[in-house]
């Protein structure tokens, strides 16, 4: 089934000329392992990069350089570290390697219906996140001081902006004080990479707010 | 009845080389190709910022990757060029940023499978990337610029709108007329 909500055409670029952060890459490249429109997308932007190498003004290469280079091929390559598959079988990669583990085996921190599990990416302003939301339940209300891309891995949810599936990508920004609810069947289980701190508003954020670092 | 042979293009020239270091481990075939891309693969390294003696042991490991993975090319799937320009990226994305890049992995069984390919995709993509790169080339000089910025300077959309003192909306307007050309170009041929 085909995802309805793609990441904006401008991230798909971004991530073509890799000129885009990790963590945001890391949601853009699993969408495209679930999205076969995207990746044909991604794949003319590589094309239009294989066209502008070949248009290149060329800088010569030194002799040595060459010389170093026909001496190399007959090297045996390192032989790759034994793959062992230990993520968990339901996400697709790159997220189950960036994962490492099966989701149970993960860090959660839980907010009743809400548990969320942080990645290790390495910067410090940019969160990237698993969120779980029990089946029916809304999230509670927020606003986020900068964007956050919201990658559905499994059950859906809905917002004012729409109805989002497995593989969909929602996108929001300071602007919207949205309301994410799950929806009834299952679980909605997402990849979320922000990079504002989260910021819970109405009842429920200010009884909370105290307790809790995002 | 043969036809008359056709000049090669150095995109299909490309092609036809990785298949022969694929078939055979020809060296001279590797030779060939080192010498037309690895200087383009240099020019890609050292715009990106990278200085000169870094540069040119960047271009030997793409080049022995592309040595060592010619079995992998599909020329059905991309030209050459395409495939060297991947292998560059995702290289100094880890040497000069300190970076993984996430990439999907095409033999995935959660991947959400492709859509069948029709059986004269092999020869579109050739003509394709012929067609593009004239194209690439009548580009008028600001979108030109704006697309070198982007490949060749790691430049995401804010930080070309940052760098060139423009609202982002103008930057996404700009890459995207220059990707709407390049697509009426790609079209006229079909």
């Amino acid at each position: 089934m085909m995802p309805n909500h793609h990441p904006a055409e401008e991230l798909l670029l971004d991530y073509a000329t890799g000129a885009m952060d990790e963590p945001l890459a890391l949601l853009v490249a699993t969408h495209l392992a679930l999205c076969p429109l995207c990746r044909s997308e991604v794949a003319r932007f590589d094309a239009l990069g294989g066209a502008l190498l070949q248009e290149v003004e060329p800088v010569a290469v030194s002799d040595a350089a060459l010389q170093s280079m026909m001496g190399r091929l007959e090297d045996e390559p390192e032989a790759p570290a034994p793959m062992v598959e230990t993520g968990d079988p339901m996400l697709p990669q790159p997220l189950r390697g960036y994962v490492g583990s099966p989701l149970s085996e993960m860090r959660w921190q839980r907010f009743g219906g809400l548990s969320m599990a942080e990645l290790d990416l390495g910067g410090t302003s940019v969160h990237t996140r698993l969120m779980r939301i029990a089946a029916g339940m809304a999230m509670p209300q927020h606003t986020h001081e900068g964007n956050e891309l919201t990658l559905v891995l499994s059950g859906g949810f809905s917002d004012a902006r729409g109805h989002y599936l497995c593989g969909d990508v929602a996108a929001t920004d300071s602007a919207i004080d949205h309301r994410p609810v799950a929806d009834d069947d299952g679980e909605c289980l997402c990849l979320a990479v922000t990079d504002a701190p989260l910021r819970l508003t109405g009842r429920f954020g200010r009884m909370l707010n105290p307790f809790i670092k995002f | 009845m043969t036809q008359r042979a056709q000049p090669t293009s150095e995109a299909a020239r490309a092609d036809e080389l990785v298949r022969a270091i694929a078939q055979s481990r020809d060296r001279q075939a590797f030779l060939e190709l080192f010498r037309l891309m690895a200087p383009r693969v240099k020019a890609y390294v050292l715009r990106q910022g990278n200085d000169p003696s870094t540069a040119e042991d960047l271009v030997q490991e793409v080049m022995l990757t592309v040595w060592r993975r010619a079995a992998q090319f599909d020329s059905s799937k991309a030209s050459a060029a395409t495939w060297i320009y991947t292998i560059a990226r995702n290289r100094r994305i880890d040497v000069f940023r300190r970076e993984r890049r996430p990439e999907f992995d095409p033999n995935d069984p959660a991947l959400a499978p492709d859509a069948p390919t029709p059986a004269d995709q092999a020869l579109q993509s050739r003509q394709d990337a012929e067609s593009l790169r004239h194209a690439v080339a009548a580009l008028p000089p600001e979108q030109s610029e704006m697309l070198q910025q982007a490949y060749f300077e790691d430049m995401s959309h804010a930080e070309i709108a940052a760098r060139l003192d423009l609202p982002l909306g103008t930057v996404k307007s700009r890459l995207r007329l220059a990707k709407e050309k390049l697509r009426q170009a790609l079209e006229g041929v079909r």
